[in-house]
C-alpha cells in the first residue's frame, strides 16, 4: 500500500484539478475528493509523519491524535455532505474556494507546529472570501471586504503572537501555550477572533448570510470549528474562556429573536453554539473537553442542515426574509421536515444529536460548582430553542401564508439533507459510536430518567412560552431593518476614518493647488514676462530722454517697447542693444 | 442607481417563484388550512405539557445543585427564561439597536 500523503494535500490539490472536468464526470469527481481524502487519512497510523527540516526548525505536516482525528473525520464528511448539496453549481470558483477552504481546514488540525499552522490558517481565510464574493452582489462584495479586513487584522495580530511565542520557548511545534507572555495573548485573541468571540464576532453575522447558498454550508463548518480546535490544543482549562463561552451563548440570541434575515438568525445561534464549546475548553476537564469536541461535531451537521433547509428555501423562493416567507410546509414537506430534524438536534431534544453533546459541557460546569455560568448556559439553551429550534421552521414553513408554493427542493439538496438529518438522528439515539472516536474516554450517561424529563420540560416550557406570546401578539414581528452590532464601529469608524482622511489630506491637496501650483507658478509666469519688459522700459526711456524725447513721443516709444519685450517680438537691432545695454549695466553694478 | 442589486439583495441564484394566484384555491387542502388541526395540535401539545409536569414528581433525581431538586423547576425555568428573552429584546434590545434597511447604505 502507498504511504498517505498530507492530510491536506488530497482537497487542495484536488481542488486545482476541478476545471479540467466537465459535466457528470465533474461532478463524479467532486464526490470522490473528499472520500479518497478520507481513506488516506484513515491510513494514518496515530503519531508523527511527514515532518519536514525548515531553517532550523522542524515543520509537521501530519500529527496524528484523538483530538486532531475527530475534527478531521467531522470535516471530511461535512465536505462529502456539502458537495452533494452544491452539485447544481455550475460555477467552478465556488467548488475549487470550497475544496480548498476544507483543505485548508484539514492542514489547519493535522499541523504539528505554528509554521504550518499559520499557513493553513491563512488559506482558510483566502479560500472562504471566494465563497463570498462569488456571489456577487452588491452587498456580498461589500461583506467580503470586511471580512478579509478583520480576518487580515486577526491574521496579524496571530502572526505576532506566534513570532514572540517562538522567539520565547525556541520551539515551533504547537502542543499547550497557556496564557503566559506577551506572545501568547496575541495567539490567544488570534483564535478568539475566528471563534466570534463577543465584540469580535461581527464578521460572522455580517459576512455568512451574504455567501453563496451552497458556500454557507461550507463557512458554517470550517473557520469557528478550527478555532475551537485550535484553543482544545493550545488553551485548555484556560479560565478565561469559561466567561467568553458563557458570554457567547447568551448575548446572540437576542440578536436571533428580533432578526428577520433566517440565515443571519442562523449565524446568531452559530456563536451561541460555539459558545458551549468555548466554555467547556475553559472548563478544560476530559468530560468538557470531550463535550466541546463532541458539540462541535454534532454542530457542524446540525448547523449544516439548517443552513441547507434555508439555503433550499432561498434556491426554490428567492427568499430569506421572515417578512417574505411563510406557509412553505404546503409544498416544501421535505425540506421542512429535515429542517425541523436541525432544530431538534440544535435545541437538544432527547434522541437528537445536541442532547447527547450540550449536556456534557453543562454537566462538566455543575460539576466544577460553577452557578453562574451553568444558569448562563441553562438560559442559552432554552433561548437556542426559541430562536433556531421554533422560530427558524416556525416563520419559513407555517405562520401566515405568504401565497408561495415553491416547488420542492432538488434531488440533490434532499439528499444531502436527508443524509445529515439522518446522522443527526442516529447520533442522537446512539451516542456510543461518537464517544468512541472523543480525545479522553467517556463514563458520562445522557439517558438518564431525570435527564430527559429535565431537558424535555425546559424545551416544551419554552415552546409553551413562544405559543402564547405568539398568540398574545407579544411576540415581536418581523421586520424589515438592520439591527447594530459591534461591527457598527468598523463600519461607522471606516466612514468616519475616510471623512478625516478626504478632508484632511484632499484638503491639503487643494491648497496647495490653489497657491502653489496655480497661485505661485502664474505669479512666477507674469513676473519673469513682466519684470523684463519694465526694466528694458525704464533702461531705454532713461537713455531716451538723454538724446532728448520727451512727451507723448516718449510715451509711444514706451509703451511699444513693453509690448514688444513681453511678447519677444523686438527688432534685432534693439534687441542686441538692449544686451548690450544690459551688459554694461552688469558690468558697471558688479564693480 | 443600484436599485436592481438592492432589490435583489437576497436574489435568487436560480430557483422559480410560483406565487399561487388564488389563495382560495387551495384552502384546505393543506393540513393547517384547516383550523381544526390546528386545534388539535395545541390541544396534544398541551396535555403533552401536563405529563411533563406529573411525570417530573415521580422520577428520581440527582441533582448538581439544590435547586434542582425544587418540583418543576425546569418547566419554570425555561419558560421565564423564554419570556423575559423575548420581552427583553422586544422592549430593549430592539429600540436600541433597530435601524432603517438602508442604513449602511
Amino acid at each position: 500500500m502507498i504511504d498517505p500523503v498530507p492530510p491536506a494535500l488530497v482537497f487542495v490539490a484536488g481542488a486545482l484539478l476541478v476545471p479540467f472536468f466537465k459535466g457528470n464526470l465533474k461532478r463524479a469527481y467532486l464526490l470522490a475528493l473528499p472520500v479518497i481524502s478520507f481513506i488516506n487519512l484513515v491510513s494514518f497510523s496515530k503519531g508523527v509523519h511527514w515532518t519536514l527540516p525548515f531553517l532550523d526548525y522542524e515543520l509537521v505536516l501530519a500529527r496524528v491524535d484523538g483530538l486532531s482525528l475527530i475534527f478531521g473525520y467531522i470535516f471530511h464528511l461535512i465536505s462529502f455532505i456539502a458537495i452533494i448539496y452544491a452539485l447544481h453549481v455550475e460555477d467552478d470558483l465556488q467548488h475549487v474556494a470550497g475544496l480548498v477552504y476544507a483543505g485548508s481546514a484539514v492542514g489547519v488540525v493535522f499541523s504539528g507546529d505554528l509554521f504550518t499552522f499559520f499557513v493553513f490558517w491563512e488559506m482558510l481565510t483566502v479560500a472562504s472570501i471566494f465563497l463570498i464574493w462569488t456571489r456577487r452582489t452588491r452587498a456580498a462584495a461589500g461583506a467580503g471586504f470586511r471580512y478579509l479586513l478583520v480576518h487580515s487584522a486577526g491574521g496579524l495580530c496571530l502572526l505576532a503572537g506566534i513570532v514572540l511565542h517562538v522567539n520565547q520557548t525556541g520551539s515551533i511545534s504547537f502542543d499547550f501555550i497557556g496564557l503566559g507572555g506577551p506572545g501568547s495573548y496575541l495567539i490567544f485573541l488570534g483564535f478568539g477572533l475566528n471563534c466570534a468571540w463577543p465584540v469580535l464576532h461581527p464578521w460572522l453575522t455580517d459576512a455568512y448570510p451574504e455567501a453563496t447558498i451552497t458556500g454557507t454550508i461550507f463557512l458554517s463548518a470550517f473557520t469557528t470549528k478550527a478555532a475551537v480546535y485550535a484553543l482544545a490544543r493550545a488553551f485548555p482549562g484556560t479560565g478565561a474562556l469559561i466567561w467568553i463561552g458563557a458570554a457567547m451563548t447568551c448575548f446572540p440570541i437576542f440578536y436571533a429573536v428580533i432578526e428577520n434575515d433566517l440565515r443571519r438568525v442562523l449565524a446568531y445561534s452559530l456563536i451561541n453554539q460555539v459558545g458551549f464549546m468555548v466554555c467547556g475548553i475553559g472548563i478544560g476537564t476530559h468530560l468538557a473537553i470531550n463535550g466541546a469536541v463532541a458539540h462541535a461535531f454534532n454542530d457542524i451537521l446540525f448547523k449544516a442542515l439548517l443552513f441547507m433547509a434555508m439555503g433550499a428555501v432561498m434556491y426554490r423562493t428567492g427568499k430569506i426574509n421572515g417578512t417574505d416567507l411563510g406557509g412553505l410546509y404546503r409544498t416544501m414537506p421535505l425540506t421542512c421536515i429535515f429542517c425541523m430534524v436541525g432544530a431538534a438536534s440544535i435545541s437538544a431534544f432527547p434522541l437528537f444529536s445536541g442532547f447527547v453533546s450540550k449536556s456534557m459541557v453543562m454537566e462538566a460546569a455543575a460539576e466544577g460548582h460553577m452557578r453562574i455560568v451553568w444558569f448562563m448556559l441553562l438560559f442559552a439553551s432554552a433561548g437556542v430553542f426559541h430562536h433556531a429550534g421554533i422560530k427558524i421552521p416556525y416563520f419559513a414553513f407555517f405562520s401566515h401564508d405568504s401565497g408561495l408554493r415553491p416547488r420542492e427542493a432538488p434531488t440533490h439538496m434532499l439528499t444531502a439533507m436527508g443524509l445529515t438529518a439522518a446522522l443527526c438522528i442516529f447520533i442522537g439515539s446512539f451516542p456510543g459510536y461518537l464517544y468512541g472516536l472523543l480525545p479522553y474516554p467517556v463514563e458520562y450517561v445522557p439517558y438518564t430518567a431525570a435527564h430527559v424529563v429535565s431537558q424535555t420540560q425546559l424545551l416544551f416550557f419554552s415552546a409553551l412560552a413562544f405559543t402564547l406570546l405568539l398568540l398574545s401578539g407579544i411576540y415581536p414581528a418581523e421586520m424589515r431593518c438592520v439591527n447594530l452590532d459591534a461591527d457598527w464601529f468598523y463600519r461607522k469608524g471606516g466612514r468616519l476614518f475616510l471623512f478625516v482622511m478626504d478632508r484632511t489630506f484632499n484638503g491639503l491637496n487643494s491648497v496647495c493647488d490653489r497657491y502653489l501650483a496655480v497661485g505661485f507658478a502664474r505669479a512666477l509666469g507674469r513676473f519673469s514676462q513682466d519684470a523684463v519688459a519694465r526694466l528694458s522700459v525704464y533702461a531705454l526711456a532713461s537713455l531716451w530722454a538723454l538724446v532728448g524725447v520727451s512727451g507723448t513721443r516718449l510715451e509711444v516709444r514706451k509703451r511699444k517697447v513693453y509690448e514688444n519685450v513681453r511678447k519677444g517680438t523686438l527688432p534685432v537691432g534693439l534687441g542686441a542693444a538692449m544686451a548690450a545695454v544690459f551688459i554694461m549695466l552688469l558690468f558697471l553694478l558688479s564693480r | 442607481m443600484k436599485d436592481d442589486n438592492a432589490s435583489n439583495k437576497h436574489g435568487p441564484e436560480s430557483g422559480e417563484v410560483s406565487a399561487a394566484p388564488d389563495k382560495a384555491d387551495d384552502h384546505g387542502r393543506y393540513l393547517f388550512d384547516n383550523p381544526r388541526n390546528v386545534k388539535r395540535l395545541l390541544i396534544c401539545f398541551y396535555v403533552s405539557l401536563g405529563i411533563l409536569l406529573l411525570v417530573d414528581l415521580l422520577v428520581h433525581k440527582h441533582p448538581n445543585f439544590g435547586w434542582e431538586k425544587w418540583p418543576e423547576f425546569y418547566a419554570v425555568f425555561g419558560f421565564v427564561a423564554c419570556v423575559a428573552l423575548v420581552v427583553a429584546a422586544k422592549y430593549i434590545l430592539r429600540p436600541l439597536v433597530k435601524r432603517s434597511e438602508d442604513y449602511y447604505d
